[in-house]
């Protein structure tokens, strides 16, 4: 191994590239602090995070996977008795079948629960590898959004058995689903990578994470639709990146006419908080190992 | 001469003291519109953990980095990995760059031996694709093979650590960064590492290497740095290096078996003071230089200024090269609680125990996990020469950091009579 010469394996191995590189260490100002290069180039890492993720969450359960099914499922069943049935929201929603109607909302508003607090969690969670080795810390992040994403995808297979049980037809719109899901993907990494470099600094935030998502999902459309909202309000309602978008999704997954204007301020709103994110994120990065 | 592998240009870390302050506290700050730079320094003072660091190092060469606790070592190790910026200052590394400053970063306890090595690796920063090219290699330097498929969370220490390093010894970059991970495992692993280490700089590697080995830098590092207070106080050989490192390690210590302080600088603290150390023989007079086949008595005389629950005192017996030889303490002969006044203690290091050399003792005075009365320090330094009657005395220099007179034992299983044995022979 090592008493073969190095240069020769290096220089004539897929790493060419990388045996003339320099590294540069010096104080970082601004995005670049965010090492995008260096990002593209340990991309590998950010799935054997999420893979490490994966494999330790469901060790020694009985279920499994499952639970990416179970869980949306579950909630929007007892969402339904209560909402739908106790409270008559069932009837209020037209005549689109109630439990479509709210496991269409569920589906996103899980995604962008579950990786909010994933993400929020990340550096934190990893503080004894950040301060350790060094690898752009924007990877943890990114990293733990992938298992979600991954649930995601299970559950919308449910969603599709949903439709076809509740037979409700396809249209063309269904095409609009995948901006839809960018759009979701946005409000995620926006709010994650925000509230991720705020947990290192102040672990409040560790107690104020669930709570504010919990207060969250009472002020996005999942279990009303963005129409129960006073025209005058909905402006305000549509900053929120994650309800225009949500009641796009359902919109498009019911057939009915879609609020692009709506979709369009949320998602501005969300690539704003990306924005802003990534700015915080950039400025804490260097700290990091000496804060967390 | 070739571009320096590594050139580090006036680099310098600020930290500040104290704790980092909470939400409520930032948020009040806020609220009472003062100046939160001010009240950041008012709060808790700066301290640069290196300061203008400045070297280069040639590709292939091997560097110590040597310096008391606090000296800024981790700090200068932490800046090269890139694990935290600087606060001003450069360096540039020439080639792929690895930093072990611990061995099995990311190791995740529920997961398997194999599926540890794969993560392990991505966080070290080798391809997948790579780690599947070393995987036999890794399993066999470990020595894990049977327990591949196990959680490491049932390894033992010493699985644990032989898989993380054979991960690790297989990286191959061009310049590696090391802290100390080699103060783990039994010996024969780590003289396995070492050797591993000088393959690594064998093969034309760069490497730095941080230790409090000094035996390990004196075999391994081709120049050494010595770091004080975070500036670098020698650049140089190694040897040299090192010695200025005892040297500073060993002042304020005496070599003729006392040393005394009166009570305003005497060590210590508000609870205990240090008035006297003394190294002396059997017939109280003290001395520099001891004979191994006579006791040493170590005695410390202290006043003692408050009632203390808990005391003990520690003494380390520290070899040359600056490892310890032993270290000893009256813990557990101690009664407990003692009430103010002046005693003596003394601690008798027993005849046929220690090498032929120089030894220093360093004492400290606390009660763990609550307060430490008297810093440790070195504070005697004396010399032991052979004697006559005593096991070691045959080689030039007896190996060992200790040379205790062992019993032996020797019992006749099986003769054969002198005849028997001239026959065979013939």
């Amino acid at each position: 191994m090592s008493s073969t010469p190095i240069p020769t394996q290096l220089f004539a191995g897929p790493d060419k590239a990388e045996a003339s590189l320099v590294t540069v260490i010096k104080p970082q100002r601004g995005l670049w602090a965010l090492d995008p290069v260096g990002l593209w180039r340990r991309r590998e890492l950010a799935w054997v995070l999420a893979l490490r993720d994966l494999r330790v969450r469901y060790k020694q359960t009985l279920l499994g996977i499952a639970w990416a099914v179970i869980q949306p499922l579950a909630t929007m069943v007892v969402l339904h008795i209560f909402f739908g049935r106790v409270m008559g929201m069932a009837e209020k929603v037209g005549d689109v079948p109630y439990p479509v109607f709210l496991y269409a909302g569920l589906l996103p508003w899980t995604l962008f629960s579950n990786a909010v607090t994933a993400s929020s969690n990340s550096l934190v969670g990893n503080a004894h590898i950040l301060s350790k080795v060094y690898f752009p810390r924007l990877l943890l992040p990114l990293s733990a959004t992938i298992v979600p994403v991954i649930d995601y995808c299970i559950a919308f297979i449910v969603l599709a058995g949903l439709m076809l049980w509740f037979q409700v037809p396809l249209s063309w719109d269904m095409v609009l689903l995948a901006p839809l899901v960018v759009s979701t993907i946005i409000a995620v990494l926006g709010v994650g990578i925000l509230l991720a470099s705020l947990t290192v600094s102040y672990r409040d935030f560790r107690y104020v994470v669930p709570f504010m998502l919990q207060l969250w999902f009472f002020m996005t459309p999942v279990i009303y639709g963005l129409d129960f909202v006073p025209e005058r309000y909905q402006w305000l309602m549509n900053l929120n990146p994650m309800a225009g978008t949500i009641d796009a999704f359902r919109a498009v997954v019911l057939g009915q006419p879609v609020n692009y204007a709506a979709w369009l301020v949320s998602t501005t709103s969300a690539a704003l908080t990306l924005v802003i994110g990534l700015m915080w994120f950039a400025k804490l990065e260097r700290k990091f190992a000496d804060v967390v | 001469m070739s571009q320096p592998a590594i050139q580090v240009e006036g680099l310098s870390k600020k930290y500040r003291l104290g704790q980092t302050r909470t939400l409520r506290q930032r948020l009040a700050s806020m609220l009472r519109a003062t100046n939160t730079e001010q009240a950041d320094s008012l709060q808790s003072g700066t301290f640069w953990a290196l300061r203008d660091v400045s070297f280069s190092l040639q590709p292939g060469r091997v560097l110590g980095v040597v310096g008391h606790n606090g000296a800024g070592k981790s700090t200068l190790l932490k800046l090269l990995s890139r694990i935290t910026d600087p606060t001003s200052g450069s360096a540039a590394i020439r080639g792929r760059v690895a930093s072990l400053l611990e061995v099995g970063t990311g190791f995740h306890p529920e997961l398997t031996g194999r599926e540890n090595i794969f993560l392990n690796g991505a966080i070290l920063g080798l391809k997948q694709n790579e780690i599947k090219r070393h995987f036999e290699r890794i399993v066999d330097f470990a020595e894990v093979g049977r327990f591949l498929d196990t959680p490491v969370k049932r390894y033992s220490s010493g699985m644990y650590v032989r898989l993380a390093f054979a991960i690790a010894a297989h990286l191959e970059p061009e310049v590696l960064i090391v802290d100390e991970v080699l103060a783990v495992g039994d010996a024969s692993f780590q003289r396995k590492c070492l050797g591993k280490m000088g393959d690594v700089a064998r093969g034309g590697r760069t490497v730095v290497f941080v230790s409090h080995n000094m035996a390990a830098v004196r075999n391994l590092c081709h120049e050494a740095i010595l770091l004080n207070s975070g500036c670098i106080e020698r650049h140089g050989n190694t040897d040299e290096v090192i010695d200025a490192y005892l040297n500073r390690m060993f002042a304020g210590s005496s070599d003729d078996g006392e040393i005394g302080w009166d009570l305003p600088d005497a060590p210590g603290g508000e609870e205990v003071r240090l008035l006297r150390v003394r190294a002396i023989d059997e017939a109280g007079s003290p001395r520099g230089v001891f004979d191994l086949s006579e006791d040493i008595r170590v005695e410390m005389t202290y006043r003692v200024l408050k009632p203390l629950e808990d005391m003990r005192w520690v003494i380390k017996v520290i070899c040359d090269d600056g490892s310890i030889a032993l270290a000893t303490t009256d813990h557990t002969q101690r009664e407990p609680g003692t009430k103010p006044g002046v005693y003596c203690s003394t601690c008798i290091i027993p005849r046929k125990l220690l090498n032929a050399g120089r030894y220093s003792l360093r004492i400290n005075a606390g009660c763990p996990g609550i307060k430490e009365y008297v810093p440790g320090q070195s504070f005697i330094r004396f010399q032991t020469t052979r004697s006559t009657d005593h096991g070691s005395y045959y080689a030039e220099k007896w190996p060992g950091a200790v040379a205790p007179s062992l019993e032996w034992e020797q019992q006749t299983v099986e003769q054969a009579n002198a005849d028997e044995t001239i026959r065979e022979a013939a």
